[in-house]
Parts: C-alpha cells; sequence; structure tokens
C-alpha cells in the first residue's frame, strides 16, 4: 500500500512540476485525438445532415452500419489501418505506418461513426420538431439546415465530446499503428501500457490521473452543455 | 418585399389521405381577399388543421386541385403568406432572433431586420422580452410570439390554427386584438377555431367541417342565426355531435358516447 501512495504522490509532483517527459506524452495525446476530431467533424457532420435531412433507398442500412460502427473494437481497427498502410499494403508508398498521422487516421475511423450516429440523431430531432415551420416561412435547405445546426449546437457538441473522449481514451489502434516510439508515437494510453509493464508505476499513474482528470471535464463539459441545451428549449 | 397575392385561390375537389383514410374529402371552395375574416370550425378531428396547411402548401392534395390566382409555382408556401400552427414551434434562440429569422428567410434585406422586428415586437406588447429566450417566455406570450413571427413579414394572406387553444382568457382576448389590428390592416385572416364566442366575435364568414368535409359555409351572422346544416345546428347548439355517435355505442357501451375523440365513420 505505500508504495501505491508513494508513487501516487511522485505522480502528482510530476505533474505539478510539468514533467517534461509527462507533457511530451500528454502533449501529442491531445494533438493525435484533437485532429483526428476535427477530420472526423469534418467528414461526419455532412454525412449526418445528409441521412438526418434526406431520405434515398438504402438510407436504412447506412444508419445500422454507423451505429454498429461506434462499437468496433479499437484493435482491429489498428489492425486494418496497420494493413493498409504498411508497406506491402495500398498506401504503403506513403510511408506513413509509426508516425502520428497513423495514430490520427485509425482515431478518426474510430471517431466518425460516433460522430455520424449521435449528430444525426440530433439533427433528426430538431428536424422533425423544426420541419412545418421553416417550411412554412419557404426556407432554402441551406438556411434550414444552418438553423438545425446552430439551435442543435448544444447536443452537436456532446457528440463531439464522446468522439474525442473515445480517442483520447483508446490504446489498442495507436498502440498497433503508431508502435509506441518515445519521443515520436507514445501518447497517454500507450505509454501506460508500457510503463505498467516495466513497473514504472509513478510515470503510469501520473498519466492514469490525467486521462482520468480529462474524462472528467469531458463529463461535466457535456452536463453542462446539455443543461443549458434544456434550459434553452424549456418551455 | 413586392410578393405576388396568394389570393384569391381556388380548391376543387381537393382531397387528402392520412394514414389509409380519407380525412379531407372532395372540398371545393373559394377564398378571396373579402370578407376578411374566415373562421373555420368543426368538432376534433374534422379535419380544420389538416385543410388550413393544405391551403397554406405544406403538402400537395392527394386528389382534386388547388388553383392560385398568380401563375407562379405555388407548390411550397409563398412568402405573401403565413402561418400561426395550433402548437407553434419556436426557435431556440432570443424572442428578437425568432422574428429576425422569419424577416431573413422571407428575404428581407438586413438593414431592415432590426427595426421591422423591434417594430412588430411592440405591436404585440413584446418588446421587454426581446432579448429573453423564446422558450422560457410564457404560453400566452409565446402564442403572441409566434404571432409576431408570423405578421413581421407583412403577409397578405394569414393562416391560424386554434390561436388561442390553451391561452387564459386575458392572453386570448390580447390574441383577438391582434387578430382584428392585422384584418383591418388588409391581411386575410384564415382561422380555425374551438370556441363559438371567440367565431361570434371574429368571423366575418365561417365554414364548419365535419368529418373531412365543408358542410356548411356562410356569413357569419347568417350562420349563427340560423344554420342550415343540421350537423351544424347541433354543434353550436352544445351538442358536439355525441348525438351521432351516441346511437353507434349504445348498444355496446353505455358511456361509449363521452369518448372524445372516437370518431368513426358513421
Ligand atoms: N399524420 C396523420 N396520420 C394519420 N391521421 C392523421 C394525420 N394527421 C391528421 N390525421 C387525422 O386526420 C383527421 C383530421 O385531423 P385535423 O385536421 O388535425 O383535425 P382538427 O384540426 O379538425 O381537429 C383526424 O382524424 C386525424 O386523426
Ligand atoms: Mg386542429
Amino acid at each position: 500500500m505505500d508504495v501505491i501512495w508513494q508513487a501516487v504522490l511522485a505522480a502528482l509532483s510530476m505533474l505539478l512540476t510539468l514533467d517534461e517527459r509527462l507533457m511530451e506524452v500528454i502533449l501529442l495525446s491531445l494533438e493525435v485525438s484533437l485532429t483526428a476530431l476535427l477530420i472526423a467533424s469534418l467528414i461526419g457532420l455532412p454525412i449526418a445532415a445528409c441521412l438526418a435531412l434526406t431520405r434515398f433507398p438504402g438510407r436504412k442500412t447506412i444508419l445500422v452500419l454507423f451505429n454498429a460502427m461506434m462499437g468496433l473494437p479499437p484493435v482491429v481497427v489498428g489492425l486494418v489501418v496497420y494493413l493498409l498502410l504498411s508497406r506491402s499494403g495500398p498506401f504503403g508508398v506513403f510511408n506513413l505506418l509509426f508516425t502520428p498521422t497513423a495514430m490520427i487516421i485509425a482515431q478518426v475511423v474510430l471517431v466518425t461513426p460516433i460522430i455520424v450516429s449521435l449528430s444525426r440523431e440530433s439533427l433528426e430531432t430538431m428536424r422533425h420538431e423544426y420541419h412545418d415551420t421553416l417550411r412554412s416561412m419557404g426556407a432554402a435547405p441551406a438556411q434550414a439546415i444552418s438553423i438545425l445546426v446552430w439551435d442543435g449546437r448544444f447536443t452537436l457538441a456532446t457528440a463531439h465530446l464522446a468522439g474525442f473522449g473515445r480517442a483520447v481514451a483508446e490504446v489498442g489502434a495507436v498502440m498497433i499503428v503508431g508502435g509506441n516510439i518515445d519521443h515520436m508515437t507514445r501518447v497517454m494510453t500507450t505509454a501506460i501500457a508500457l510503463e505498467a509493464s516495466k513497473g514504472d508505476l509513478v510515470v503510469a499513474l501520473g498519466l492514469g490521473i490525467v486521462l482520468v482528470a480529462l474524462s472528467l471535464a469531458v463529463n461535466v463539459l457535456v452536463y453542462g452543455l446539455r443543461s443549458m441545451g434544456e434550459a434553452r428549449a424549456a418551455s | 418585399m413586392i410578393a405576388a397575392s396568394p389570393l384569391p385561390f381556388h380548391l376543387k375537389g381537393a382531397g387528402v389521405s392520412r394514414g389509409g383514410k380519407q380525412v379531407l374529402k372532395d372540398i371545393t371552395a373559394s377564398f378571396e381577399a373579402n370578407p376578411p375574416k374566415t373562421v373555420i370550425i368543426g368538432p376534433n378531428g374534422a379535419g380544420k388543421s389538416l385543410l388550413l396547411q393544405l391551403c397554406h402548401g405544406l403538402f400537395p392534395a392527394d386528389s382534386g386541385v388547388i388553383e392560385w390566382s398568380s401563375n407562379r409555382d405555388f407548390r411550397a408556401p409563398s412568402k405573401a403568406q403565413a402561418m400561426v400552427f395550433q402548437r407553434p414551434v419556436l426557435f431556440r434562440r432570443s424572442v428578437i432572433t425568432n422574428v429576425i429569422l422569419a424577416l431573413k428567410i422571407a428575404g428581407f434585406s438586413k438593414a431592415e431586420w432590426r427595426d421591422r422586428a423591434a417594430g412588430v415586437l411592440r405591436r404585440t406588447g413584446l418588446s421587454r422580452y426581446a432579448a429573453t429566450p423564446a422558450r422560457s417566455l410564457s404560453f400566452g406570450e409565446q402564442q403572441r410570439l409566434a404571432l409576431a413571427r408570423a405578421l413581421a413579414v407583412e403577409p397578405k394572406l394569414l393562416f391560424l390554427d386554434e390561436p388561442t387553444a390553451s391561452l387564459d382568457p386575458a392572453a386570448a382576448h390580447l390574441v383577438e386584438c391582434l387578430i382584428e389590428e392585422a384584418a383591418a390592416g388588409g391581411v386575410k385572416i384564415i382561422m380555425t377555431s374551438h370556441d363559438l364566442n371567440q367565431t361570434r366575435r371574429l368571423a366575418d364568414e365561417t365554414i364548419f367541417m365535419h368529418r373531412g368535409r365543408i358542410k356548411e359555409r356562410a356569413p357569419a351572422d347568417r350562420f349563427f342565426a340560423s344554420p342550415e346544416n343540421d350537423l351544424a345546428q347541433a354543434f353550436i347548439n352544445g351538442e358536439l355531435l355525441w348525438w351521432r355517435r351516441r346511437s353507434i355505442f349504445s348498444g355496446v357501451d353505455g358511456d361509449g358516447a363521452s369518448c372524445e375523440g372516437m370518431d368513426e365513420e358513421v
């Protein structure tokens, strides 16, 4: 028990002194996951809008597919991206394997289905509520979409936080395609896995605390956004 | 904004089906700028809301046709008309932004938005709530905002679906005043009402609907003095058309007649 307490204290002091080794890993984590989130949002939001606002044959199938993809095991996604990026794979010429770019690609695959599914649901609810009113006013499709997106901004933001939460906490995909190379592709989750297996509890715990704090912050934000959205919607 | 007038328009044998049932049947009627206020009444489920929405252009008729005077494409609602729904949906924005969005969508120039929105809020007594989130207003204020939003675009034709349903008398009175004011300003009003006293007060012309059909249409004073249709007569005498249903249900369940929504075809 003593050992653990000492490790916790050491970890906290590393955090408070902004230990260089720790900061490098944390910053890379944030960089990779936030970039993945941004790209997933740019891909996912238009798809979500399309699925929410139009009707076409095969739409239901696509909805189910994206919903199912929300639960993709990160290791499997990592494996597939690994195969695609490996020297003998179709994208091998780009030499991306074991770079932060490869990790971003893998996380985009993990996050996009979350953005699509949750945003689609939010936009569809909004559309259902606003449809007759917007049509009565004579809103053009672009106007209608911008109003739906803005009025649904709290739930859309929640979808993005959920996506970020999944990206920053997953270990399987970044481990496989990034390789956990020191100073290169080592992020919080892979560092924890490595340090724990080496028996270096201090670094592992320090990073663990940061991860938990991040996920807590994300959840507090989600809660805050939701109650802000509800206050706005209250009638 | 110069928008082609949507008046007059003509329904010719128009019918609408919902859920495999014909809910509007063979509606033939013309609407012109005069008389200024037409009020549609009838029991729940008669098709009043659907008729308003059909005339507004929210959806096409499943049978028959609607002809508008001008030759423009009226498949979608035009900007010369506006509608306040039975349950208005306000945007999740401030009161004034709700009005501004309506102006923006209707194509008013940006320079006009603020002044026009402020003007219509003043007319509807909502100025002091301009910056308040629309959905935190009271029921009556929300209804007035919905009306303000519709009036802001200066429609020539205004559809109002039970604009005072579930308002207290004071709030209802305010809404009625606004309706009178709009009509006096040259806006053609086509509205539904569940309230016969209100209909007596407001209507220049009354349309009585029953089970998807227009049963009677007459100047309001004539209608209330002596409706020609026996169903209309029963309706304004407060019998609410239960007697018809009583004859269906009496054999099965002695109390069946008190079930409002049960609207079986006779
Ligand atoms: N989307 C729908 N699906 C099925 N039935 C509908 C739908 N909309 C309206 N109806 C039916 O059409 C009839 C007329 O509805 P409505 O115009 O709302 O009546 P009113 O406004 O006179 O009370 C009702 O019997 C209602 O149940
Ligand atoms: Mg109705």
